[in-house]
């Protein structure tokens, strides 16, 4: 194994995680390479040098932020929500419900006899007849409508 | 994992206790400021509770967290920068980078006097600021590697790169962190 070859498996010796195999031919090289040697050293170094730094305590009120963001958190829904019971839901349904028994149970109008229904039929050419309808005496007594189109056409020509 | 997805809050307490030291930890190494490495860890927690549904065991969930807090922290490390960047223009000059150190428990049973307890200081801050100078991928890497114990193959994962090149990660931090403690490695690789 050449010195290059190295880089990719120091960490891996160093921290005694390569196979068997590998570490053989790692100690091979070692035992002829001082440079390699001492750079294995080093990093043995580094790493005890690293076990020196402290570990923090996390703060007294960690876990009471982290609660409390939790519950900040809005419920999530799925589709199947949209079956669950609602109260404004099952309110306007039973809502609607009473609406539609209300108006089921109101009593129907009468049929008309059979009197009635030979006055309207006696009164029905009258009605459809416009000529009657319109020298109908209490309709006469109707203000008459606005001919508004004429009468500014006139104002109109008077200004030109 | 699974439990917290079955809604058993019980079980998000558990991951809660036992995953807030490593996580805060990471995340002070990572980004240097103990406030805003708990609201980071705060995130992560809420980002796990948020994804419990959805939540599929296709990897380790010491993975999938350090994933989370991984990609939290290098976001926040690159915003810091560019933050310093601009607050640097009207900063005043201080003498000492180090003011914002924070003060770590003391173990008085091994300092039988002040001078030892001073250079033991030193050292652990020349340690904690050679770790802090690394190019931050690198820091991840080695902070997973070190602190969180993983293995090659989950760290990968966690930094989406190769096996390979994590292990050329790893190597060239340490190249750079031998070079950094240099006074400190001679001692401690003398015969």
């Amino acid at each position: 194994m050449g010195c290059g070859r190295m880089e990719k498996k120091i960490m891996g010796y160093v921290d005694g995680r390569l196979k068997e195999g590998e570490r053989l031919e790692m100690e091979k090289h070692l035992s002829t390479c001082a440079l390699c040697q001492l750079r294995v050293n080093e990093f043995r170094a580094v790493d005890v040098l690293l076990d020196e730094v402290p570990m923090i305590e996390p703060s007294a009120a960690f876990d009471v932020r982290v609660w409390a963001r939790v519950a900040a958190e809005p419920g999530k829904q799925s589709w199947w929500a949209w079956f669950a019971p609602s109260p404004r839901v099952a309110f306007a349904a039973s809502m609607l419900v009473l609406a539609m028994m209300w108006l089921g149970s109101r009593p129907a109008e009468p049929p008309l006899n059979a009197s009635e229904v030979e006055t309207i039929n006696q009164n029905m050419p009258v009605l459809e007849n416009f000529d009657v309808l319109s020298n109908f005496a209490p309709l006469t007594d109707l203000p008459q409508p606005v001919q508004a189109d004429e009468g500014s056409d006139t104002n109109q020509n008077q200004q030109m | 994992m699974l439990d917290v997805k079955a809604g058993d809050e019980q079980s998000f307490a558990l991951l809660l206790h036992r995953y807030r030291s490593p996580l805060v930890n990471f995340l002070y190494r990572m980004v240097r400021n103990r406030e805003q490495a708990e609201d980071l860890a705060q995130e992560v927690f809420l980002r796990v509770y948020r994804a419990r549904e959805d939540y599929i065991p296709s990897a380790k969930f010491t993975t999938w967290l350090f994933r989370i807090a991984t990609n939290l922290a290098l976001n926040s490390v690159r915003d810091n920068r560019y933050q310093r960047m601009e607050i640097s223009l009207d900063a005043p000059v201080t003498t000492d980078a180090e003011d914002g150190d924070e003060k770590t428990m003391d173990v008085a049973e091994k300092h039988p006097n002040i001078e030892q307890h001073l250079i033991e200081e030193a050292r652990r801050k020349m340690i904690r600021l050679a770790i802090e100078k690394l190019p931050e991928k690198q820091r991840a890497a080695v902070l997973l590697h070190k602190y969180q114990e993983l293995d090659y193959g989950e760290i990968a994962k966690i930094l989406q790169c190769s096996e390979s090149a994590l292990k050329s990660l790893l190597f060239r931090a340490y190249e750079t962190l031998r070079v950094e403690l240099a006074p400190l490695v001679a001692q401690q690789a003398r015969p």
